[in-house]
């Protein structure tokens, strides 16, 4: 236990070395500003990583939580843009409305907004789990469930043009609070924010991973039944990861909107819902850091390959999804498993530790 | 049990970091003009970016523009470039998503430091880049009809604005005694937009608008629609759908008996690639509203789709955005070449005023609104599939993106 707990300080502490100390500097503004776009996503990633990897819930429907969060903060940056008392721009053209609609009031107060980009999807989380864990609604089931929230949501947004800006989404923020987001040192503030908050996402679900509550998920994956008998109610235990995952996911679409600047229903939709499961899956849904590093490096892969190839890039990625399913079911992070078994025969009875050895390959 | 000094201290540390960082940038509104990015134009070629959807459901309409983008290039290079310099250019996929439009464009401004870029089609991919240009003080040459209502001084609009092509196409129905409306589109900005300038023309033009209707983007599913607008007894239908619902519609509206002799529908997102994908035989006597077809006489047209069909095929038509595309570039290269250097500032500068003789007719940029004085053109499409003029404006109209000209527009923008 001890030997493990270093090693996993030395893990946060190489991380951290590799995101604050050698990515501004290795990294031109634009790399540095994609990168900010990737590792958001890998917040969406950590949360699945909990929920699918090691609760067995298919989320099918994270886009839901990502855009929640998103709207949120990008409701505030608009409002705030605005200044009081005045509507966004986009209200003026699209809305013909005479008032500020009163559901975007509140996100005019930044104590409001910020904390709603993560209560919000915790709540709608909470509403849905309670509903359906406790129904037993499970496996398949589950994942139609959480798509179909995601396709009505997405429809939703398309639909109200004049308060939710329809298809183009929330767009052209002057200001993250205050501060001006067309100056560079603001953008790798950013920058900063995004990765300090990553890690504290990924050291929140080792702690949960490690606990008894940890144990606890992977035996509902498991087996529920048992867990049941042995007088537990999984419903309870499902909906703490359903909710821990929402809200992750609510925290990254909140930053990626200061990040990249946007946010549509075309993040949100079933699509992107796929793609951040995609992501999990590519690096390995059960361990810590697979996941962040799958959906780092899908969302690399993606700019690179559509960067060369910008005709032929989705055949590309497809062939690369195909590869990785067929031979290394259980991601990249199993590449590091592999490896370790290979140099020391007998096996390292431990679940996952953190590698760090792939997160030098991936984010430098 | 855990080491907490060592994992908390890899959290802490950024932490704190973050906060000695965030003292140093400038908030909003304090320095008005921070740079931008500066195009490389040192070599001897000049690297322009061409941004359009490779992939995804915009990649049917947007692989055509681009297509014709490449052609002026390849004329233009032929020609001797631009001061002196070949064009270089350089693709990315927007794979009919909004953000990566974005990202991309970013890609092109700062890394490849283009001096200029030329695509988008849909009006969010316009939003989404639109930030981004004028962030980096870079140019966007935007190449479609759109609903106006936007003046970004980084993008020059070189397709029509609502004055070219939505308006005349009121006046056209007004002028053939139509006197009731019933308007259908797809769910988004362009159909809501032009929907709510052409029910301010309607009030203030003795029309009526019998209904409204809007069916998701994609949407195949048209029976109740049509049976409204049939059962509703207007005398033309003003069509804003996009991409395949058109497919649809027109299939749903002839089989409910509608035709364009009882009830005309004008469209205004219907070219000659469109046409050949519905299906002439829907589509036959229907109108279109536009600035430029296959058709259009000149010898600057006949030159134009002469070249496209022997670099592309000779079944493949050439179509308005396809044509607005094109200009762009020789305007560009013209506004550079009155600027004397691909200085942004200075091309914007020089562009007032800048003429060339296109594929539709003479077009002027007007300095003021970055728009392009274009003529407005009915047309009916014939059993051919090919679209033949019945109208025209006459003249370029000028270009009015907020309908300043147009005392029953007030108070819509």
């Amino acid at each position: 236990m001890r030997s493990l707990s270093w090693r996993a300080g030395a893990g946060f502490a190489v991380g951290a070395v590799l995101l604050f100390g050698v990515a501004p500097f290795a990294l031109s503004d634009f790399r540095l500003s994609l990168l900010a776009k990737y590792l958001c996503l890998a917040m969406v990633a950590v949360g699945i990583g909990l929920a699918w990897g090691r609760g067995g819930l298919l989320t099918l429907g994270q886009g839901v939580f990502f855009g929640l969060g998103g709207y949120a903060m990008a409701m505030h940056m608009k409002l705030a843009d605005a200044g009081p008392g005045e509507m966004p721009d986009f209200m003026q053209l699209y809305g013909q409305l005479d008032a500020l609609p009163w559901w975007w009031r509140p996100f005019a107060n930044p104590a409001f907004a910020l904390p709603a980009t993560v209560l919000l999807p915790m709540l709608v989380a909470f509403l849905l789990g309670s509903l359906v864990f406790r129904r037993r609604v499970r496996g398949a089931y589950f994942a139609i469930l959480s798509q179909a929230l995601a396709a009505a949501m997405a429809i939703l947004l398309i639909g109200q043009q004049g308060t939710t800006g329809g298809t183009n989404g929330l767009t052209d923020f002057q200001g993250f609070f205050g501060y001006d987001l067309d100056d560079p040192v603001n953008q790798r503030m950013v920058y900063f924010i995004v990765a300090g908050v990553l890690l504290l996402l990924l050291a929140i679900a080792r702690q949960l991973m490690r606990s008894r509550y940890g144990e606890l998920l992977v035996a509902v994956r498991d087996s529920e039944e048992r867990v049941r008998f042995l007088g537990y109610n999984p419903a309870n235990v499902k909906l703490v990861a359903y909710v821990t995952a929402a809200g992750m996911a609510g925290l990254a679409g909140a930053l990626f909107v200061p990040a990249v600047g946007i946010i549509n229903p075309a993040l949100i939709g079933i699509v992107p819902s796929i793609e951040f499961v995609i992501g999990v899956a590519v690096g390995g849904r059960a361990s810590l850091l697979g996941p962040v590093l799958g959906a780092v490096a899908v969302a690399w892969a993606k700019t690179t390959l559509s960067e060369e190839f910008p005709a032929a890039w989705t055949y590309l990625q497809g062939l690369l999804f195909v590869l990785v399913v067929a031979f290394l079911p259980g991601g990249l992070a199993s590449v590091v498993r592999l490896l370790r078994r290979r140099r020391r025969p007998p096996p390292d009875p431990a679940p996952v530790s953190p590698a760090p050895v792939v997160a030098q390959e991936v984010t430098a | 049990m855990l080491d907490i000094r060592g994992r908390w201290k890899g959290v802490l540390l950024p932490l704190a970091a973050i906060l000695a960082l965030s003292a140093c940038g400038s908030k909003t509104g304090e320095n008005e003009s921070t740079g931008g990015a500066v195009a490389d134009t040192s070599g001897d070629t000049v690297k322009v970016g061409l941004l359009n959807s490779l992939s995804g459901t915009m990649a049917i309409s947007e692989v055509t523009v681009r297509d014709s983008i490449r052609l002026a290039v390849e004329e233009i290079n032929a020609a001797g470039g631009v001061l002196g310099k070949k064009i270089e250019p350089i693709s990315e996929d927007g794979a009919s998503d909004w953000p990566t439009f974005a990202e991309k464009a970013e890609k092109l401004i700062r890394e490849d430091k283009v001096a200029a870029v030329f695509g988008c089609w849909t009006s969010a991919s316009r939003k989404a880049v639109k930030p981004v240009f004028e962030e980096n003080k870079a140019l966007l040459f935007y190449p479609v009809q759109y609903e106006g209502l936007e003046q970004s001084p980084y993008i020059f609009y070189t397709g029509a604005t609502t004055n070219q092509q939505i308006v005349p196409g009121l006046d056209y129905l007004k002028s053939q005694g139509k006197t009731s409306v019933y308007l259908v589109g797809s769910d988004y900005v362009f159909p809501r937009t032009a929907n709510k300038i052409i029910k301010a023309y309607a009030a203030a033009n003795g029309m009526t608008v019998l209904g409204e209707d809007y069916a998701p983007l994609g949407s195949t599913e048209f029976g109740t629609i049509v049976n409204k607008v049939k059962a509703s007894k207007a005398s033309a239908v003003f069509n804003t759908l996009n991409g395949d619902s058109n497919v649809a519609f027109f299939k749903e509206y002839k089989s409910a008996g509608l035709t364009a002799a009882t009830m005309p529908v004008v469209s205004v997102s219907i070219a000659e690639e469109e046409v050949k994908s519905i299906g002439t035989q829907y589509l036959d006597g229907q109108l279109t509203a536009w600035n430029y077809y296959q058709t259009t006489p000149g010898a600057a047209n006949d030159k134009f789709v002469k070249a496209y069909k022997a670099k592309y095929g000779q079944d493949k038509p050439t179509s308005d955005p396809m044509e607005a595309a094109y200009v762009s570039v020789y305007l560009w290269k013209a506004m550079v070449e009155k600027a004397g250097k691909f200085d942004v500032a200075a091309v914007k500068s020089a562009s007032d005023g800048v003429t060339f003789e296109a594929p539709e007719g003479l077009v002027t940029i007007d300095g003021a609104t970055q728009h392009i004085y274009k003529t407005a053109r009915i047309g009916k499409v014939g059993p051919d599939g090919l679209i033949t003029e019945v109208w025209n404006s006459g003249q370029p109209v000028k270009p009015d993106p907020y309908l300043k000209g147009y005392p029953w527009a007030t108070g819509l923008s």
